[in-house]
Parts: structure tokens; sequence; C-alpha cells
């Protein structure tokens, strides 16, 4: 009863809003969002160029404005500051960071492909209600906080650990392992936490893989392995780009993870970037340090969008 | 409708003692001493608590164009995916030109498959696909080249070879993947329903193309289909499968003729089952007696069997003849009432009330164009057949 | 397959799944431990919960997480619907291209980024307009919904794409409006693409750290950043209690969503 009026009250706002030859449904549909995302994704990155160019001042807000109009001696004075481009390339500091970041993200990406597809093949392979379980137990991490994840890995991951106490009681070392504050922590927690983004595509791209093709290049001679490389890779590979994509460009700016699990020589652009807006308090350098990470990342998000339009049209 | 296409095939001979005509090929599977090219010896295959296939044993000759037909779930499937080694017997042997395939993998047999979907690769072209197999071998490029484009004349898709499978037709894909298999010069080819995919007029033409390519190649096929017409086209012989069970192996003209049970009888092409009990047996006759019939039924040839034993008589509905008037013949007649009467142009269908109840169904061919008009709804006809037009089905 | 390959994949998909539980069930353990040095066992104990929720600042935060949550989810859910349903079926329009790039970027934008940019965003129309008044509880909000109206979209968007069209045309052939037909047919239909949108939008939102620290104010410490400034300085008993708390709390969530599914015959 409630449900039909609440319909019938929705239908007659629907037909009001239609006005002359305007359909002002449609345009309120499409204008709403449109310009919720200008105002709040698209205008920031402007923003952040803009202050990227700016310089550094001790002020409310902390940089120093492009435009000096001074209307009485109708004189304007535009100043742009390149300094903080400079200065990224200059000092090897920055440009490490960037190395390092991309090094971490590209490795842990590989790393979690190969933690993924046995997961996302079983998955794919299974039928019925055992692969609504093993997909829903992939997921179901995801649903509690990432954050806790990654502090769950700190714990088992001390020198006073579980870890640590079980190789110790095994007899395999005998000194407890620095594992925490290294990269090879860093890796454990990027592949924990973005394992879910590289299974799920790929199980999408292998669910629809023919087995018997599989099947077929066995016939012709091919052996399981090389079958892997001559058909289930090129036929998966939509799969493989998009979960690739998924973990490496989040982990290139990834703060989280390097901030607990690593060291102090873990060097990551995104902690750098937060340290510059927060300790350093240098907004301008932390929007140039922004404007060339969005830079290095434009070719692969871009792709991210192509690979989705992709599986639209398949 | 089976029947005149099986009629105008000219079809190998038979034994010899039914059918005089001569085979173009040497039938091996007639000489005794011939040595088999692919042999089943007792071979089961279990899925859990499920017999796929039961114990079963069977001989393929060189040159073959072998054809196991039989419905969903037979163990058809299972007998040829255990040729191509995706599954192995529970039980028993098979043997490729006298090697036994035990623990022999896929990838090593001397033997290709055509798959029911193809199982093109989608992402390459039909030049790679069909040189996808020979990448294996170390052959070189040159001679990949040269083998794939002969291969594609052979196909006649010379102009399509940088298509990608899904710019082309049912039927070029269909080809391309026979292209693919032979390519590797297989001892042995299996073909998983090879013509299932394609609309009826383009399997016509493709089932003779099959069997020419199979002449030219001399590869010994095994095809699986569950289309009886398709079987009895393109066989040199048909393996009839049922639950697990081959019911019965013989030349299309045998199998068609001669059904040893009547599942096979009913399986291929339609039939008239006519229950009875034996009455006389003799070496060269038999009559049966039947509450159906007027008179009893007389067969020319003799069954070994028990007096008073219960069987079925199968007659065809082609064998069958009708008359407004009395035949002269006492043996093998009956009358009935027409119920209903098909047009099938190259001939009409008529189904007729036997006065005991039974139906029968009745083809008749239409030699004359005025042949629709001689019998009619509701017109009263005997119905009647040589004696060598039935057979006598004890299973 | 071979039962040797198969025995193979089976075990590295078992090491896979226990890496992903093993961490989780350690946390729901050491939060029953009675020490207060998280890894020596003191035996089993609910003190830490105890402590939680005295622990005036933890509660304080979750509340303000749970009413941010709440909101940008609504909010992202109303504004992912309406753009899912614009690149779907609205066909073309000015700057489509420009807009689904826009919709699938912040999918994978680095969280930096964002925080960043919208921080920026907020001083300069700040000192342009005088709105938003500093920074806070509104920040957060358009900040999150920002960010989660992009998923809900594409969840929207993929859901509109699957779903048979010739629905909409059968309900037009019965008699029903054009106008009709959006909440007749088609906001039915794609209900579980909203739903789940909405869950997901708030469970991302209630997890965001590094947005919520970019852009929050003084006093308006979310969940998630109370949580960093005590587990930086190492492990927390506390914590442990809290993540159990919230483990619970989705794996109850799993257990409905999926006896809901059992209820009713799958959509597809």
């Amino acid at each position: 009863m409630t449900q039909s009026t609440g319909t019938a009250v929705l239908e007659r706002l629907w037909q009001m809003s239609r006005l002359g030859n305007v359909n002002w449904g449609r345009l309120m549909v499409i204008a709403v969002p449109y310009f919720w995302l200008a105002l709040f994704f698209f205008i920031p990155f402007l923003v952040v160029f803009k202050i990227s160019l700016s310089e550094s001042a001790i002020a409310v807000p902390p940089y120093t404005d492009l435009l000096d109009l001074d209307l009485e001696e109708a004189y304007l004075n535009i100043k742009i500051n390149l300094g903080n481009y400079l200065f990224l390339w200059e000092d090897s500091f920055y440009l490490d960071a960037y190395l390092s970041s991309i090094k971490i993200a590209a490795i842990s990406t590989v790393l979690t492909l190969i933690v993924a597809f046995p997961i996302a093949w079983l998955i794919a392979r299974s039928e019925g209600n055992t692969r609504t379980i093993l997909l829903a137990l992939v997921v179901l991490p995801f649903w509690t906080s990432f954050l806790l994840r990654v502090y769950a890995w700190m714990a088992l991951l001390k020198k006073s650990g579980p870890i640590n106490d079980i190789l110790m009681a095994v007899g395999l070392i005998d000194q407890p392992l620095q594992m925490l504050q290294t990269d090879f922590a860093v890796y454990i927690g990027i592949v924990y936490t973005y394992l879910p983004f590289m299974v799920l595509p790929l199980y999408t791209a292998l669910e629809k893989l023919d087995m018997t093709l599989v099947e077929a290049a066995a016939d012709l001679g091919y052996r399981p392995i090389q079958s892997f490389f001559a058909v289930i890779v090129p036929m998966a590979l939509p799969g493989i780009v998009a979960g690739c994509l998924l973990v490496f460009i989040p982990v290139v700016g990834e703060y989280v993870i390097p901030s607990l699990l690593g060291g102090s020589d873990t060097l990551m652009i995104g902690r750098v970037l937060w340290d510059e807006f927060s300790i350093n308090r240098d907004w301008p350098m932390a929007s140039a340090v922004a404007i060339v990470m969005l830079v290095i990342l434009v070719v692969p998000i871009t792709l991210v969008r192509n690979s989705s339009k992709q599986e639209d049209a398949a | 409708m089976t029947i005149a296409e099986v009629s105008t095939k000219p079809s190998p001979a038979t034994d010899s003692s039914h059918n005089p005509l001569t085979s173009p090929q040497p039938s091996l599977w007639r000489d005794p001493d011939a040595k088999p090219f692919v042999v089943f010896e007792n071979v089961t295959k279990n899925f859990g608590d499920f017999t796929a296939v039961d114990n079963i044993s069977l001989n393929i000759y060189r040159r073959e164009l072998f054809c196991l037909l039989g419905g969903s779930g037979s163990g058809k499937s299972t007998l040829l995916r255990m040729l191509a080694g995706f599954e192995q017997p529970t039980s028993g042997r098979i043997l490729i030109d006298g090697v036994d395939m035990a623990g022999i993998k896929p990838w090593n047999r001397p033997v290709n498959m055509m798959f029911q979907s193809y199982a093109l690769f989608p992402h390459l072209t039909v030049e790679k696909n069909i040189a996808f197999g020979l990448k294996r071998e170390g052959i070189a490029d040159s001679d990949i080249k040269k083998r794939v484009a002969d291969m594609l004349d052979m196909v006649q898709l010379g102009h399509l070879g940088k298509r990608k499978p899904h710019q082309l037709s049912g039927g070029q894909r269909q080809r391309v993947a026979l292209a693919r298999a032979l390519v590797k010069k297989p001892k042995l080819l299996l073909l998983d329903e090879p013509l299932g995919a394609l609309d009826k007029k383009l399997r016509e033409e493709t089932q003779f193309e099959l069997m020419n390519i199979q002449e030219e190649t001399g590869v010994t096929f095994v095809v699986v289909t569950h289309d009886q017409e398709e079987a009895m086209t393109l066989a040199t012989r048909i393996g009839v499968m049922n639950t697990g069970n081959i019911v019965q192996v013989g030349e299309p003209h045998d199998i068609y003729e001669y059904p040893n049970s009547a599942f096979v009888a009913r399986f291929i092409g339609s039939v008239n089952l006519i229950e009875g009990h034996i009455i006389e047996d003799e070496v060269d006759r038999v009559r049966v007696k039947s509450k159906h019939m007027d008179a009893p039924l007389y067969i020319n040839h003799g069954i070994s069997c028990a007096p008073g034993q219960q069987v079925n008589v199968a007659i065809r509905p082609e064998k069958i003849l009708l008359s407004h008037e009395l035949p002269e013949q006492t043996d093998n007649r009956c009358e009935g009432v027409i119920v209903d009467i098909a047009y099938m142009g190259s001939m009409s269908i008529f189904r007729i009330h036997l006065d005991s109840g039974m139906e029968v169904r009745v083809t008749q061919p239409n030699v004359a164009r005025d042949m629709g008009a001689r019998f009619t709804w509701n017109d009263r006809v005997h119905l009647y057949w040589d004696v060598d037009s039935a057979v006598v089905l004890t299973a | 397959m071979s039962n040797q390959r198969s025995w193979l994949l089976m075990s590295t998909s078992a090491l896979g799944f226990l890496f992903l539980y093993l961490p989780i069930f350690s946390l729901v353990i050491y939060s029953f431990n009675e020490s207060k040095l998280v890894t020596v066992w003191g035996g089993w104990s609910l003190k830490w919960y105890g402590e939680l929720f005295r622990n005036e600042q933890i509660v304080n935060a979750a509340m303000l997480s749970f009413k941010v949550a709440m909101i940008s989810a609504t909010l992202a859910v109303i504004l992912g619907t309406m753009a899912g349903f614009a690149l779907q079926r609205l066909g073309r329009f000015k700057g489509k291209m420009m807009f689904s790039g826009w919709i699938s970027a912040p999918l994978v934008m680095p969280d930096v980024i964002t925080g960043l940019s919208l921080l920026l965003l907020f001083v300069a129309l700040e000192s342009l307009f005088g709105w938003p008044a500093g920074r806070g509880t509104l920040t957060i909000i358009i900040a999150h919904t920002t960010f989660c109206m992009a998923y809900v979209a594409v969840i929207v968007q993929s859901r509109l794409a699957g779903f048979d069209e010739t629905l909409e045309e059968a309900a037009m052939d019965l008699g029903a409006r054009p106008s009709s037909l959006f909440f007749l047919v088609t906001l039915p239909l794609i209900m579980p693409a909203v739903l789940s949108g909405w869950l997901l939008s708030f469970t991302m939102s209630l997890d965001d750290l590094v947005i919520a620290s970019f852009v929050s104010g003084p006093g308006n410490s979310t969940l998630p950043m109370v949580i960093f400034s005590k587990v930086r300085l190492g492990v927390t008993p506390e914590v442990n209690a809290l993540a159990t708390l919230m483990i619970l709390v989705v794996a109850i969530g799993v257990f409905v969503a999926m006896w809901q599914m059992r209820k009713r015959p799958e959509p597809q």
C-alpha cells in the first residue's frame, strides 16, 4: 500500500519534471552527478596544479597567490614559481622516492598476481555452492577494516610475534628475524590487502575461459605448462591487465602500509607527500609531488577506463 | 525422409548374401584376418557410481569412417574422449596402431580431435589456429607456412587466413577446426558432432565434403553423433550405443535393414513393431501369431528360438503397401482406417488404426502427382508386405 | 586433469586462503588475551572489551565515523545511481567521455592525491566564498561521497548493462509509460546493485584513513584516524577488541545477506 503510493508520488514528480520540450528529468539525472564530480573531483586537480606553482608562505592558507591584482595602481602581477618542480628534479630524494614506489608497486603487483592466480583458477573451475563460498571467502576480508588487517600483520611479524616464535620453536632460526619495518613486511601487507582486487578480475576472465580450448591445446601437442602460456594467459589477459592496474596504481601512492609495516628506509612517494603536507606544512611542494605522481599514473589510469570499456563491449 | 537419401547413396556392400553391390573402398572389416587399427578391449569407465562405458570391446580398421551413434548419456562421447586421452579407462585397454595408450597423455597421442564447439582460439587468426599444433613439432617456419597454406586450400579457405574466428560463418569455422586437426597428420581423427552446429542445408553439403577429405587424406575417422541421418550418410560402419554399451555394429545398410533389437530398430529410422509369439520356426522361415494381424506373419528367414517365445516383428513404414482391394497374399496382411495423412512432398506419411487398436505408420512415395487422391482420411485400407520385408526381433 | 596437478592447485589455493585468514584469526584470539603485552599469552579475558568501551576517544570517533558513513553512503548511492543511469541509459550527451573518465578514475586514484586535492579545494573555496567554513564532518562527508559514488556508478552501470532490456519493452507493451517505467521496472531490477553499492560505500567510508586525515579539522577524528594514531606507536590490546567486534559485525552481515539470497531465487 505505502509502497505503491510512494511510487505514485515519485511518478507524479517525474511527470511534472517534463516541462515543455526539454526532458528535465533526463537533464537532472545527468547534470547533478556531472557537476558534483566536476566540482569535487576535476576542479581540485586544477587547484592542486595552481598551488604547485606557488610558493610556501607562513600564512593561512600557507601559500602565496599567483595573481597579485592591485586596482589602484592598475597593476597585475602574475608570479609563477617553477621552483617546486625544479627542486623535485634536483633533489635525488624525490626521484628516489618515485622510483622506489614504482619498484615496490611493480614487484608487489607481480607477487599479488602469482598468489591470486591459483585462487582465481580454483574458484572459476568449481561449481555451484562451492564457487559461491570460495568467492565469499576471498571478498570477506575486504569488508573488514583495511587498517586493522594491516595492523594484524604488525602483531604477526613482530620480533616477539608468533611467526618468529614458530620459526624458533621449529629450529629454523635461533635469533628472531627482523621482519617488521622492512620491505618484506611492506610486500606482505600489499599482497594481503590488495589480493581481492586481483582475484576478482582474474576470476571473471577465467570463468569465461572455455575449457575445451585448453583440451584443444593438449590435443594439438601442448603440455599443461605450454598451454598455460599459449592459451590461458592470452585468454585471461584482460583480467590480468585489469587486476594489475587495480593493484599497481593505488599502491604507487600507498601511505598506510609503508607507514605501519615499512622501516624508516622504506621510501614511498605517498609517505613523502603526507610528510611534506603535515610535517613540513609545505603545501606547494606537496602539490608538486602530487602532480608529478598524477602524470606518472595518467597512462595506467586511462588504461583502466579502456579495459572496463572492453569488458562492456564483450 | 531418411530412406530416400540412403537409397540414392551407392551404399557399400553388406554381408555378401544380402547385397551384391561391391564397395569402391577396401573393406578391411569384412576380412577376418585384417589387423584392427584401433582396439577397445573390455573398456569400462566409471564416474563415481555412474558407469559411462560398460565393458566395451570394439575394433576399428584403417581408413574407416566409423560413427558412434547414440543419444545423450549413451557413453559415445566418453569413448571418444578416452581415445583422445582426456579420460582414462577405469579398466580395459585401448590400442591405437598396436600401441597401448595407457598412461599416454593427450599431447603425446597420434590423435587429433575436432571439437563439437570447434574450440578455435579466439585470439589467433585462422592461419595461426591451424599452425598452432605444428609449432610444437619443431618444424621449420617455412614448412609450417606451406602445410598451413595447403590445408587452407583443401578446405577452400585460402582467402580467409588472416581473419579471426569471430569473423567467420559457422561453416567456415567448422572447416578451420577440421584443418587444424588434420594438419598434424594424425593417425586417427576424432570428430565430436562435426555437423551439429550447422544448419540443415549446409550439413548436407558438408557431409559429402567430409567424406571426400577422408578419402583424400586416408586418415581413419571416428565420428560421434546423435544424428542417425548423419551417421547413415557418413559412415563406413556404425556402432549404435545405448547406456554405455555398443548394441550393434555394422554397415549403415545392415543396421537399417537388419537391426538386432527393438532399440536399434526404433533409434534408426522409424519402424512399426508388432508383438507376437512364434508358432513355427524353421531354417528358412518363421511364422508369428499376433493379435493385431488378420493372418499370421510369415518371414522368410529363420531364427533359432523356442516355440511360443514372445517376439517383435519390425516392419519399416516404407515397406508396407496399401490397397483398397483385398490383396492376393494370405500372409502379412491386415486392415485399418486412415486417421492421419502428412504430405511431405516426395512422399506421404499415413497413420492407420488397425482393428485391434494398434497404430501403424506407412509411407508411400508420391510417384505420380495425383497420388494424394488415392487414399484419404477415413478410408478403410488393406496393409500388406513381402515375406522378406520384416525382421523378427527377440531383443 | 591429473590428480597430481589438482592437488597442487588445491594446496596452493589453501595456502592463499590461510594467508588471507591467519591475521584475522590472530586478531580475534589476541583480543581475549589478559596480558597487556599483546604477544604474551596471559589467559582468556574480556578485559580489553571493557577498556574499549571506557575509552571515550574511541567511542566518540566511532560515532562520528558511523554518522559520516551513513550519510555519505546514502548520498553516494543517489548520485552514483544517477551517474550509472546517465552513462548506460541516457544516450549521448556533451562531455560524456570526460564524465565516464571522472567515474572510473577515483576507483584507482591514490588516496593521498584525492585527499590533498580535496583539501586544497576546500581551502580555496573557503577563502573565495567563505564556504565550507572550516573543515570537519561536512568536508569528510563530501570527500567520501565523491569517491564512493564512483563505485556505486560502476556497479549500477554494469547491472544495467547486464539486464534484459526486453523487460522494459515488455512493460511498455503492457501499458507502462516511459515515465513510470523507471520506478516500476528498472529500479526494482537494479535494486541489488544499489544495495550492494550502499554497503560498499558504507564500508569504504568507515575504512578510510588517508582522505579523512587530509580533509578533517581539529577535533574531528574519525575511527581510523584514532586507530592509526594508536597503532603506529605499537600494538594495542583495545584495538584487537575493536577489530574483533568489527569482524563480528561483518560476519553477521554476510550471513544475513547469504541467507536472504538463499531465500530468493538467483536474479540472473
